[in-house]
């Protein structure tokens, strides 16, 4: 199992454009991704490739989320969403 | 009142049926339709899977449904832009989101047909969503709004909300929703004719504000086919079928009047001069500077419940400050009139009203919700000083749905505390009209809201299409408390303003029956300032006052309209 942390930097926080985008980058992996929140129990964790998913979980700005990913390339493709999430989207 | 041509058109040698409905935004066009789909049936509570079909046959459909719907809205974000395309995208993923469509299928494994599968899975995301509050309460709609479609594929049937096509079309249905306004393309939708609904149903609104023409009350139009082509004509309400040589010249010739009632100089003045300053109802600093844009010499209406339209809770007084600064700014020296939040019967806020009333329009709405709620009048009023504060806008404020003298000189109270010189109260209830030399006493100016005051007037719910005879403000009764209205401020001795901000103000015939009335502004969206600009320009005031005499004594609000329309042939000339 790999694990990344991110902070959201979207000021939105992670709903609106930056879900979407996070979202439909999760949707060309071919990997299953979690998501949770910092701090909250790894089987509480949530479907990252779910629009509705991510809007439920409620990452606000300056939130620490962790995501969590199996298999060949999981490191890889985690480092790439840890990357958008750092990132401003709602800036560009 | 399906009519047989002839009747409403002229000698045409052409034959094509004539539908007369009540004409609510001017404009002459020729156009096919493309009708409004139903909305989509809930299927039954505890509706179960068919006889022989496999639950997993019934999931793969679902999910080929699903899908189809988010490939759909996915090809429409790509020809959309800004706001409509990120909500066209986000919705596009929830069609197809994984959560929604596994929770489905755990109900289709259980037994339950696909339709109530999804109805279901999307009702418990949809109310997840809404108990989080703020802007995920928001997306609860498009969640439903995805359920819809959904269904509607499962069942082969057109999707629910305006129908989506690549050439400009008229659209036809039952009545439009407050939620189909964010999806009409004023680009792509040429006309509004419904079936239903009367002068102030939200169709009207949405048509008046985005300048289309539109015909409501038209009964019988849904009953015709997509691709029919039609002739609309929003001053006399009349939709024609086949249109002939007669139709195509007149719609042609509103192409070059609208270009020629596209200006408004700035200043609204009769033929002899006489001054009746023209303002601009506006929702939000955006319709504040495209009414700025169009001339507008003020804010007649600033409807700071539409600022916060949505919102689970009481907006605090900076974001309040916010919204407001933004419409001082794009009137700087001139008037801005503030209405107080005027939430409740069709306009609900969750933080405010009670949506259980078993009769809302005569409930705990406008000035009353202080009442129940006290304490976000004087927060507001406190944002609306502190916003006025360093602006050049001359700001007023009054409050909605006041019914005496009493709740007059209690609002003037409280914005006397908060600091604010000129408060005024609007005249909705007849109440109000009948006492307005009292409460003129306790308080600046007055504000005729001729929407409410026709319903209440008249008894007649302003949304129910069968009562859109009544509800109009041509009504002799209406004008009569509009004339006791003005008396009123005469009696009161001290020339106060009389104004009106309801829709009657943007009908440029009624709008000279009002200033023939004694009122001293109009107030209207910004898109009609031009054409009532153009006729009040064409008569003087001892003109208008006679219009005025003749609508109070009419018999008939058709009558009223018919008299003071045939003394204005201005009308006729600029197809309004």
């Amino acid at each position: 199992m790999s694990e990344r942390t991110a902070v959201i930097a979207s000021r939105v926080g992670l709903h609106a454009r930056p879900a979407g985008i996070f979202v439909a980058a999760v949707g060309e992996l071919p990997l299953e991704v979690t998501i949770a929140l910092a701090g909250e129990p790894a089987e509480d964790a949530m479907d990252a490739s779910s629009i509705l998913s991510i809007m439920s979980l409620g990452a606000s700005n300056g939130d620490t989320v962790v995501l969590r990913a199996d298999g060949e390339g999981a490191d890889e493709a985690l480092d790439s969403l840890v990357k958008i999430l750092e990132t401003d989207l709602d800036a560009e | 009142m399906q009519t047989l041509s002839g009747k409403a058109s002229t000698d045409q040698a052409e034959t094509g049926r004539t539908f007369a409905g009540v004409g609510v935004s001017p404009g002459r066009i020729i156009g096919s339709i493309l009708l409004m789909p139903k909305p989509v049936r809930e299927p039954a509570v505890g509706e179960r899977l068919a006889e022989g079909t496999a639950p997993d046959d019934a999931s793969a459909a679902l999910r080929t449904a699903a899908k189809a719907v988010q490939t759909n809205l996915t090809a429409r974000s790509a020809g959309a832009s800004g706001a409509g395309r990120e909500v066209l995208e986000a919705t596009a993923l929830m069609a197809n989101d994984p959560m929604l469509v596994k929770a489905a299928v755990k109900l289709i494994t259980n037994g339950a047909s696909a339709e109530r599968a999804i109805w279901d899975a999307a009702a418990s995301v949809a109310e997840m969503l809404h108990n989080l509050g703020g802007y995920m309460a928001e997306r609860a709609t498009d969640v439903l709004d995805v359920r819809g479609r959904i269904v509607a594929e499962l069942r082969g049937v057109p999707a629910p909300g305006i129908p989506y096509s690549d050439t400009p079309f008229i659209l036809v249905g039952e009545d439009l929703a407050p939620a189909d306004t964010a999806t009409l393309d004023p680009a792509k939708v040429l006309a509004l004719v419904t079936s239903s609904g009367g002068p102030q149903s939200h169709t009207a609104i949405i048509a008046r504000a985005l300048g289309l023409p539109a015909v409501v009350a038209a009964a019988g139009v849904d009953g015709l086919t997509d691709g029919t082509l039609v002739f609309v004509d929003g001053a006399a309400g009349t939709v024609r079928v086949d249109p002939g040589a007669d139709e195509f010249a007149l719609a042609k010739a509103w192409e070059t009047t609208t270009a020629a009632l596209a200006v408004f100089d700035g200043t609204g003045r009769l033929k002899d001069g006489h001054l009746v300053p023209l303002l601009s109802n506006v929702g939000g600093a955006k319709d504040a500077v495209k009414a700025a844009a169009a001339g507008a010499q003020g804010v007649g209406l600033l409807r700071t419940e539409f600022c916060f339209l949505e919102r689970d809770t009481e907006p605090t007084i900076a974001e309040q400050v916010e919204a407001y600064r933004g419409v001082f700014d794009a009137f700087p020296g001139k008037k801005v009139v503030v209405r107080t939040l005027d939430a409740g019967a069709d306009k609900p806020l969750p933080f405010l009203t009670d949506a259980s009333e078993p009769n809302p329009a005569l409930g705990v709405r406008g000035y009353r919700t202080d009442f129940t709620s006290p304490g976000v009048l004087e927060r507001q009023l406190e944002a609306i000083a502190q916003a006025a504060d360093g602006t050049e806008a001359q700001v007023w404020v009054m409050a909605p749905m006041i019914s005496t003298a009493e709740e007059a000189k209690h609002f003037a109270g409280l914005c006397a505390a908060a600091g604010l010189t000129t408060p005024g109260v609007m005249v909705e209830v007849p109440s109000a009209a009948l006492t307005a030399a009292s409460i003129l006493e306790h308080v600046n100016f007055v504000s005729l809201g001729t929407n409410d005051l026709t319903q209440y007037a008249m008894a007649a719910d302003r949304q129910l299409g069968p009562l859109a005879a009544l509800n109009t403000p041509w009504q002799p009764a209406v004008l009569q408390l509009i004339r006791l209205t003005v008396a009123g401020s005469r009696d009161e001795g001290h020339d106060k303003p009389v104004g009106v901000c309801g829709e009657a103000a943007a009908d440029p015939a009624l709008a000279v029956v009002l200033v023939g009335l004694g009122v001293s502004t109009l107030s209207m969206t910004a898109r009609a300032l031009s054409a009532v600009a153009a006729v009040l320009a064409s008569v003087t005031l001892p003109e208008a006052q006679q219009l005025a005499a003749l609508a109070l004594t009419a018999h008939s609000a058709t009558d009223a309209r018919r008299l003071v329309r045939e003394k204005l042939p201005i009308l006729n000339t600029l197809g309004l």
